[in-house]
């Protein structure tokens, strides 16, 4: 694997979710001002473009920024290398990808 | 007259104990006086190096309290506590014998990493001027003297063999800045692996006995590669 194209994708998936992250949390206090409810926050994604673009975004680039780390705590910590510990990464990452846009696809 | 008690590692590879040494504290004394004092009058079998005895060869380095040092400018008064000095070898390289460690590890990374200058076939097509930005980045790293006191504090060395560690990492940076240099992407490249693996403690800098910083090198390289990975302009001749 080339390290330097996984620390690129790392960095720019971080950029992606920073802005992405501080925008979840004000939807979140925005959310439970008067209680929570499943219709309430349905009737606010349901046939929504925006937020299934934001979370849909957010899904993408997590499913990328996870198994790059979690890929070096492994090498680190578990000193597992080489080819099998890429392929059992890019599943993680496939994994992360189909559960997360499972998720969007739910509440759109 | 006040003495110190000093602990040394005596052993032969991975095996040893400490073994305790009185030692006349003296002014002005440095931790190599001490090394130097036991060997000479209490135990000739005592195996540790040193060369130059003013900070500029680098083979005097040391554990000292748990901390690596260079010890010939390391003064008792400053390392001891409470009159107590242990003394063993360097951390992350393998122990010959007492002080002694294997630096073989330590060069060989440099070695592999191609860490030295390679001259450029034509002259900079502008003078390097020492005050151009560049430049102030490669002399800012330029004192090393190969002691190993940083490769022996850096954690990631310590659990990732395949680290190169903080010392050759600086010098690749110091040549990547250097505009006289032929192979400043090369020097780049092969830092593209290893920089990634540096988890920016800055136990080198803090340990660093000439005051360089190579966590600040590592970061400037993280960042040349990062670029160049996006398809970034590529830096100097290529030979
Ligand atoms: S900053 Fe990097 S090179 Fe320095 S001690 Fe930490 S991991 Fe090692
Ligand atoms: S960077 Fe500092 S601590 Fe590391 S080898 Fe060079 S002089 Fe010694
Ligand atoms: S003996 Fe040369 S640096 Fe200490």
């Amino acid at each position: 694997m080339n390290e330097a194209w996984l620390f690129a994708a790392q960095r720019l998936s971080a950029m992606v979710m920073a802005p992405l992250v501080l925008l979840h949390l004000g939807v979140i206090l925005y959310a439970v001002r008067d209680g929570l409810s499943a219709d309430e926050i349905l009737s606010r994604t349901e046939g929504s473009l925006f937020w299934g673009a934001v979370y849909g975004l957010f899904v993408v680039a997590a499913a990328v920024h996870a198994p790059i780390g979690l890929r070096a705590v492994l090498r680190e910590w578990g000193r597992w290398r080489g080819a099998g510990l890429d392929i059992a990464m890019a599943l993680f990452g496939l994994l992360l990808l189909a559960l997360g846009l499972r998720a969007v696809a739910a509440v759109l | 007259m006040a003495m110190l008690e000093v602990e040394i590692w005596r052993g032969e590879g991975g095996d040893g104990a400490w073994r305790r040494y009185a030692v006349p504290h003296e002014a002005n004394q440095t931790v190599l006086d001490v090394v130097t004092h036991v060997q000479r009058y209490l135990d000739p079998s005592l195996a540790y190096r040193f060369a130059c005895r003013v900070g500029m060869c680098g083979s005097c380095a040391m554990s000292v309290n748990g901390r690596p040092r260079w010890t010939c400018r390391t003064h008792v008064s400053r390392a001891a506590r409470k009159g107590r000095l242990r003394i063993g070898p360097l951390r992350n390289l393998p122990v010959i014998r007492d002080l002694a460690v294997d630096m073989a590890p330590f060069f060989e990374k440099w070695r592999d990493a191609e860490a030295r200058f390679i001259p450029s076939k034509e002259p900079p097509e502008e003078p390097v001027r020492p005050d151009e930005p560049e430049r102030m980045a490669a002399d800012a790293g330029i004192e090393c003297i190969n002691c190993a006191v940083c490769y022996a504090a850096c954690d990631s060395v310590a659990w990732n063999p395949d680290y190169p560690g903080p010392a050759v990492l600086n010098r690749l940076w110091t040549l990547a800045n250097d505009r006289r240099d032929g192979d400043r992407d090369g020097h780049l490249d092969a830092a593209g692996a290893g920089c990634h693996l540096c988890r920016s403690h800055q136990e080198c800098a803090d340990a660093c006995p000439t005051g360089l910083n190579p966590t600040a090198a590592i970061a400037g390289l993280k960042r040349e590669v990062f670029r160049r990975a996006l398809g970034g302009r590529a830096r100097g001749p290529r030979q």
